[in-house]
């Protein structure tokens, strides 16, 4: 079985940092990924990194507009630190090749982005999330010798021994079906988030929770988890994501009478108000009969404004996915967009070194809560938690494993999670098909848990997902072979994203205000008397979980009115 | 505004499968899907894996053509499954039916999956794929030409699908050859700035024999590519750089072989076919056949001349004449080849740069690379990279 000091789940942005870093501070590495590193959602980011890099910007305004943006629910002690590092942690980037974009004095160029006081945005084209996890891996590559890399692997269990530290993971190699122990000092979650449990939703078919629940199996509390991100430009058609760069570049949102709607809401930052600002803005208009396209479902995102140069230059990927995907010339005509799922600001709750509340368990990037976005996240500062995080945990778990021995760990996981395989796979065609169920879970969300909740809607959904729970467990599916049965996992898969969805709904239920992403058309208002905490959502065996709270760090900026 | 999109339809899918747990060949499959006519391929085929067998073996992700997850071949062209939409495979297709097959040149593991690592991959850690830095490495970012990051995007926008690797000639020919994926990855480096180690790069993919000059110029891989990096193309920016900036004269003549080419053409207006070879070996000139290495290569090349002669595919007196073409023809030739090569700046070929499209009507002209940023020199002019901070 293979022993490593820090073992890494998931390689994206986070995962690979960690890995990097870890290897830095002389600790062996073990890196496992349930697809090759450079398919991880990472890649699809588009539009950009926040970092106070400008001589007259300022990280503590950076860091001001982040727990703006949050709504205040951010800890503000993990915000000044990823904030303080991002400058740095950007030229590191630039340093090992990332190629940012330059202005004409050839030095980095920063680009206007949502909910920020400044220009601060480096970037790629908009390819930026693309443009660094290629580049990360490149160094992966580079650092062959001393990092392990298990490219297509996927984690069925965290292993705590008897003292409930987490000491390893099983994993199922997916090319052979083969099931390994792997043994280590430290793991580190970076598996990435959860929106499968949405559909549609921008994130990638591989988005399926699978870190979260595995920590919330064995007992470490999520948190933020009714925070769950509306992008506000995602295509009409299939919830594809239009990058916040578009709107970045200067382009307009237009409702149903041609009007820049956004004057009403956020009359100073119109179109570049935080996201969560302009996705009820969006579904406002819809929802009030000034939606355009099939149904009125839709708004007009008009990039025409932008000069045609610029877009082919810095927004060529949407331009392609215009094309493709639309059959629209965006820099010739407006295209459709509304509202849809994007990011977990929630997730495994987390110290500011990523450390969980299990000893020797890490997590990092969307998987982990520190929480540096609280109620809602800034666009481009999620590919600065990945990197900030990811290294910071890779650093503490490496010093970690440098004062321990490797512990020894038995096969009972190993056996179990193989029994459970077989045990899916041996199944009866008497229930569900894996898909169908998943299809509901995913319509359910979308509809009850997405911009604007209320109880009625949110209790539903709860018993929906309960009785998914159920259905799941006799879920049947086709592929009896072990090479690259891509069926068992995608049953693995769902139970996942029901563990994650359940903890979703009943932190949606639980919080009665409207704070950030939450917004309860029952309570619509922010109630800082009594929600100005996090709420912890922990397992409770196959009951409903169980809710907690744990208090805001506030620093140096108390809760005020929140205008854009 | 977008057309109205038209309702579901059915669509049958012939999916190539294989299932190398039974002892069985691989086989077609045949699934009759519904959606509408714009969406992908991918779509259908996992609404196919969704409705009625979820056995089919294919990877994918994003379904959005960032992530390089679902390369096939559909009908026999490679692409991205997520990126081909369905009404447009349908017209591709031989009988009605939409053919999705694995993709060629590599081997099969199971139905749509390949091994990349076993190909594509072991490629790309050919070209040593990390920025070796120039030093002193300086506290803040590289200070580098605005221009010169925006042409390695180009190469950056690779999503290491295999695409161009699928259906590679020379690769077909020469499973050594280092390839379209792996080699626009090394352009990454070579028109990187900030990279210390250009000229090393260059000399290393020269001089190997299945290296820049592997290529034939066949552009399949240019057709194949979903993100418009046209390996092909920077195939031939690497060549330019080795053989014109930095005057490597490789050891397979691929250099050589190229100037005398496009002389022969120039003076001749039509190849001189007889006199490739011996100015390839032995200098760009009428004496280059009197060099030490074109007599040797010419009396290696013997039994080739002679089964010419035999077959009369040429005769002595046609052999040691040019090709006539009209005067006016030749003049017209000459023209052309003063205008690209008065330029002050080479046209770089490049997407992001140009900002022109081949699909795009009424795109712009492709620019110089320089003209518009005033800078004194196109990030391909300089054998340095012109780091002007660097």
């Amino acid at each position: 079985m293979p022993a490593h000091d820090v073992l890494i789940i998931g390689a994206g942005l986070a995962g690979q940092r960690a890995a990097l870093a870890a290897a830095d501070a002389g600790a062996t590495v073990a890196i496992v990924s349930k697809v090759h590193p450079v398919r991880s959602h990472s890649v699809a980011a588009a539009g950009g990194i926040n970092a106070a890099i400008d001589p007259a910007d300022d990280w503590r305004s950076h860091a001001f507009d982040t727990v703006k943006g949050s709504d205040f629910l951010g800890d503000q002690d993990a915000i000044e630190i990823m904030c303080a590092e991002a400058p740095g942690e950007v030229m590191h980037l630039e340093h090992i090749g990332v190629t940012f974009h330059r202005n004409e004095k050839g030095e980095l160029d920063l680009r206007p982005f949502g909910g920020a006081s400044f220009n601060r945005t480096a970037y790629v084209a908009d390819i930026t999330g693309q443009a660094m996890l290629h580049v990360l891996y490149e160094q992966i590559l580079k650092y062959s010798e001393r990092v392990d890399r298990f490219e297509e692997w996927f984690v069925t269990s965290l292993i705590l021994d008897d003292d409930g530290e987490c000491v390893g993971a099983v994993a199922r190699d997916v090319r052979s079906g083969r099931m390994e122990t792997f043994v280590a000092k430290n793991v580190i979650l970076a598996s990435g988030g959860a929106g499968q449990c949405y559909k549609p939703t921008t994130n990638a078919l591989i988005c399926t929770g699978d870190g979260m629940a595995q920590a919330y199996r064995v007992g470490a509390p999520l948190m933020d988890m009714e925070m769950v991100q509306y992008h506000p430009t995602t295509l009409l058609e299939n919830g594809f994501l239009i990058t916040e760069g578009a709107r970045g570049e200067g382009a307009y949102l237009l409702n149903a009478d041609g009007e820049r709607f956004m004057e009403k809401y956020a009359p100073n930052k119109m179109e570049l108000a935080s996201r969560d600002v302009v996705s009820r803005a969006e579904q406002t208009e819809i929802n009030e009969g000034r939606g355009v396209g099939p149904d009125g479902a839709g708004i007009y995102l008009d990039i025409t404004v932008v000069p045609r140069k610029r877009t082919l230059e810095a927004l060529r990927e949407i331009v392609n996915i215009g094309k493709d995907f639309a059959g629209v010339d965006i820099t010739r005509e407006p295209i459709l967009i509304r509202p849809g799922q994007h990011y977990i600001m929630g997730g495994v709750k987390t110290d500011v070194h990523g450390a969980t509340s299990i000893a020797g368990l890490y997590a990092a990037g969307e998987v982990a809560c520190v929480s540096v976005h609280g109620g809602n996240r800034l666009g481009a500062n999620s590919l600065l938690d990945t990197l900030i995080f990811g290294r910071r945990s890779g650093e503490h778990a490496a010093a970690r494993a440098s004062a321990m021995p490797m512990p020894s760990v038995g096969d009972d996981q190993l056996r179990r999670d193989t029994d459970m395989i077989a045990g899916i796979i041996g199944r009866e065609r008497t229930g569900r098909r894996v898909s169908e169920i998943k299809e509901e879970l995913g319509t359910e969300m979308n509809r009850n848990v997405a911009v604007f909740r209320d109880e009625a809607g949110l209790r539903h959904a709860h018993e929906v997902v309960r009785r998914l729970k159920e259905e799941a467990q006799t879920a049947y599916i086709d592929d009896r072979g072990t090479v690259f049965n891509q069926d068992v996992l995608g049953a693995i898969e769902l139970g996942y994203m029901l563990d994650v969805a359940e903890a979703t709904v009943v932190a949606a239920i639980e919080r009665k205000e409207s704070r950030g992403a939450q917004f309860r058309t029952d309570y619509p208002e922010r109630n800082d008397d009594v929600w100005l905490k996090h709420i912890d959502i922990s397992r409770n065996g196959d009951d409903v979980p169980d809710v907690l709270y744990s208090p805001v760090t506030i620093t140096q900026w108390q809760p005020e009115e929140r205008k854009y | 505004m977008a057309e109205a999109h038209k309702p579901p339809q059915d669509f049958t899918l012939r999916l190539r499968r294989y299932d190398p747990e039974s002892s069985g060949a691989p086989y077609w499959d045949e699934h009759t899907i519904q959606l509408e006519p714009h969406r992908s391929v991918l779509e259908g085929i996992l609404q196919a894996k969704a409705r009625f067998d979820g056995s089919i073996g294919i990877r994918c992700s994003c379904r959005a053509a960032i992530c390089g997850s679902c390369g096939v071949r559909i009908n026999g062209q490679p692409g991205l499954a997520c990126h081909t939409h369905l009404d447009k495979a349908l017209a591709s297709a031989r009988d009605g039916v939409i053919e999705v097959e694995p993709m060629g040149n590599m081997p099969v593991i199971k139905d749509l999956i390949v091994d990349m690592d076993a190909v594509h991959w072991k490629k790309v850690q050919r070209v040593t794929p990390w920025l070796i830095n120039k030093q002193p490495i300086p506290e803040r970012e590289y200070v580098v030409p605005r221009e010169s990051m925006i042409d390695v995007t180009q190469s950056m926008a690779c999503i290491q699908c295999g695409a161009c690797v699928s259906d590679c000639l020379s690769m077909e020919v020469d499973p050594l050859f280092i390839g379209p994926a792996a080699l626009a990855k090394a352009y990454r480096f070579v028109g990187d700035p900030r990279d210390a180690d250009q000229f090393e790069r260059l000399k290393d993919l020269a001089e190997d024999p299945h290296g820049i000059y592997d290529c034939t110029h066949c552009f399949k891989c240019i057709d194949a590519c979903p993100k418009g990096v046209a390996p092909m193309s920077q195939i031939m920016r690497l060549r330019r750089r080795a053989g014109d900036d930095h005057g490597i004269n490789d050891r397979n003549n691929g250099h050589r072989h190229e100037k005398a080419f496009t002389s022969l053409v120039r003076d001749n207006g039509l190849l001189w076919e007889a006199e490739l070879l011996p100015r390839s070996y032995g200098g760009d000139s009428f004496f280059g056949k009197f060099a030490p290495p074109a007599a040797l290569e010419l009396v290696d090349s013997l039994p080739v001349i002679t089964k010419a002669l035999v077959r009369r595919k040429v005769t002595p007196t046609g052999a040691l004449k040019p090709h006539k073409i009209p005067k006016e023809d030749r003049q017209q030739l000459k023209r052309l080849y003063d205008t690209i090569e008065g330029r002050d700046d080479r046209i770089e070929l490049n997407l992001y740069i140009s900002g022109y499209d081949e699909d795009d009507e009424g795109a712009e002209e492709p620019q110089r690379v320089a003209a518009d940023e005033g800078m004194t020199s196109a990030p391909g002019g300089s054998p340095s990279g012109e780091g002007s901070g660097a």
